[in-house]
């Protein structure tokens, strides 16, 4: 895994970040619902969640760091260590299978030089197998940061690294909104 | 008789140059059924949807008024309305559509659905990784409360409702509607213990809640603009409006199709829509309505009785598409998300993806469950190996057993159901799976595990 050494320690989340708190917070009849909310935010500010974080949102959310802490280890979703700039997420359920999602991943472990469930030595990708993700009629279905990508059938993987690894220089890349048609629409 | 869609739910996403904002809505007929539904008296509208028969989309197709009934209003307590859009059952992409293509369609829905349960606050379950539609749907808010569709004083009426959109984090136990409450209250998603945590009564916040799919409350706008009786005459008695097929796997054209409940066979929907098996190949296996429903083997004949006395003896290609039909074979609509299998398919690798599935999925709470899921997934995936013998087949049954019926949730029924239909249909076909290993045969193509 390309991790940061554990003890370096982790710079503070954004202002920005810290000042959407309160009216994620409020928009709930009880605190804690906000839990999930501001793990979300978390992670999208710094890329997983660290003991800090938890700490944090536990505060803003009234309940003791163990509470955050048992959600954080709950949800697929959610993530303790850094991984790559691209989080590269290949569907493996039942559908996507039947369209060769498995002969997709191994194709994508060597063209991504990455092996599925770990980060490339450059630090550019995470592989990872993940259970459905509700495209099943276009699979294999890619899920890559907010992006999703259909159809990417197991001899386009050279194809789709390069197309992947072009984006790693765009700073808005599945940020932007669907556009229904074009065939990331759905991320 | 060839059959043909009816789209009411997609009709109009399909449009091109069909957009997500509200002007587009508007133009195309939106808000009307929400205007018709505050003029009525909140138990009328629950009357109108009890009278439709509508059947929820989530894949239990429990009535929709009948579950609105059971809400506790004695107790004082705010009563609030959960939608659940945590889209994961494998098979499943209906709701998707709806969220990204048009929201204010389901948004439409939620208002009328609160106001009939006078909820002042709803929320929407959202599956995390819709990163967009969450946005989506905040944007979609937004704008209906700019123009007084939701948000406080509604259309005049004094009543308000607030809507929130909450992203899960990828877990499908979320799904069922105590998980999801949990979930939503901030903790883990460990279902509740059914009595006493009937949502209805003690949902959440311990308050009385109804919880519905995203496509229910799309079909109960559509409820409210044809009257609960002139949608009671769409679909059959017994399973009012359409159901959209979600076709994935190995047909030519998988993709989702909407139609008018048991107007169409599964002969039509796999060969007439979705244009036959793949080229050279034959059609094996239908996992009908998401992959927790029981598999349905081509070849085998489906006689039984239906709800109505009539007595039926179908091949798998005759099984009209609504909801009574299918579980008179022993399955389940569900959600309609049909997974196709073909020859080229080697079925124990089929058991074992989704065995992987479930033991990847189960909280962890009930011991049977949580047990049971890893043992299935080891068990098929060691067949898959290598490493299997001939007794595994029969354990794979012993531990399903096991499972089901001894769980807090359905997960325990999910996790069992595969094995329980799939082991008695494949046996023959497992224990040769395991004899090429045995001998290094060549083993099929496609790998699935």
């Amino acid at each position: 895994m390309h991790e940061t050494s554990p003890s370096a320690p982790a710079r503070a989340l954004k202002p920005e970040t810290l000042a959407k708190a309160p009216a994620i917070v409020g928009q709930y009849p009880q605190k804690r619902s906000a839990t999930m909310p501001l793990l979300h935010l978390v992670q999208e500010d710094r890329g997983h969640i660290t003991q800090e974080d938890m700490h944090w949102v536990a505060e803003q959310v009234g309940v003791t760091p163990m509470q955050v802490l048992e959600v954080v280890t709950f949800y697929p979703m959610f993530r303790q260590s850094p991984i790559g700039r691209r989080h590269v997420r290949v569907c493996r359920t039942l559908s996507c299978a039947l369209r060769g999602s498995y002969a997709l991943m191994a194709e994508l472990e060597k063209s991504l030089n990455c092996q599925r469930g770990a980060t490339s030595p450059d630090g550019d990708f995470t592989l990872e197998f993940v259970e459905c993700i509700a495209d099943c009629g276009c699979g294999p279905v890619v899920h890559v940061d907010g992006a999703m990508h259909e159809n990417v059938k197991p001899e386009d993987a050279a194809a789709f690294t390069q197309k992947l690894k072009a984006t790693l220089t765009d700073p808005t890349y599945g940020q932007k909104p669907p556009v229904p048609g074009t065939p990331e629409w759905n991320g | 008789m060839s059959a043909v869609e009816r789209p009411l739910i997609y009709a109009n996403l399909r449009k091109p140059g069909y957009t997500v904002d509200i002007d587009c809505y508007q133009k195309h007929g939106g808000y009307e059924a929400l205007k018709k539904a505050v003029a009525m008296k909140p138990e009328e509208v629950c009357k109108e949807v009890e009278t439709s028969g509508l059947r929820g989309r989530g894949g239990a197709g429990f009535p929709t008024g009948m579950k609105w009934k059971f809400l506790d209003r004695k107790s004082g307590k705010p009563a609030y309305l959960v939608v659940n859009a945590d889209e994961s059952e494998p098979g499943t992409y209906k709701d998707r559509q709806i969220i990204y293509r048009d929201p204010h369609q389901m948004l439409e829905g939620i208002a009328i659905t609160a106001w009939a349960i006078q909820a002042k606050q709803a929320f929407i379950y959202i599956r995390g990784e819709f990163i967009h539609g969450a946005k989506i749907l905040e944007n979609a808010i937004a704008e209906a409360k700019a123009k007084g569709f939701l948000g406080s004083n509604i259309l005049g009426s004094g009543y308000s409702c607030e809507v929130v959109v909450h992203r899960g984090g990828g877990c499908y136990v979320c799904g069922e509607e105590t998980g999801l409450i949990e979930s939503l209250e901030g903790k883990r998603g460990y279902p509740r213990i059914k009595p006493p945590y009937f949502p209805a009564v003690l949902g959440l916040y311990n308050c009385p809640t109804i919880v519905n799919n995203a496509e229910t409350m799309a079909q109960v706008k559509h409820v409210l603009a044809f009257g609960g009786a002139e949608f009671a005459k769409i679909g059959i008695p017994g399973d009012s409006g359409t159901h959209i097929w979600g076709v994935s796997g190995l047909v030519k054209r998988p993709g989702l199709y909407e139609i008018e409940a048991g107007k169409a066979t599964f002969g039509q929907l796999l060969y007439d829509f979705c244009g036959g098996p793949l080229d050279g190949r034959t059609f094996k296996a239908i996992i009908p309505g998401g992959s927790s429903t029981k598999i349905l083997k081509f070849g085998e004949r489906f006689k039984g009785k239906l709800p109505n006395g009539q007595e039926f003896d179908w091949a798998l290609e005759d099984i009209p598409l609504d909801a009574n039909s299918i579980a008179a074979c022993g399955t389940g609509l569900g959600t309609g998300g049909t997974i196709v299998l073909d020859d080229s398919v080697e079925m124990i690798q089929a058991l074992s993806n989704l065995n992987a599935f479930y033991a990847h999925e189960t909280c962890g709470q009930c011991t049977p469950c949580r047990e049971g899921s890893l043992w299935l997934s080891r068990v098929s995936k060691r067949i898959t190996t290598g490493g299997g013998q001939e007794s595994d087949v029969p354990l794979l049954l012993d531990i399903a057993n096991q499972v089901a019926g001894r769980t807090i949730c359905a997960h325990g029924e999910a996790v069992a159901w595969p094995v329980q239909s799939a082991v008695p249909k494949f046996k023959d076909e497992y224990v040769e799976s395991i004899r090429k290993r045995v001998k290094g045969e060549a083993l099929p193509k496609l790998k699935l595990i």
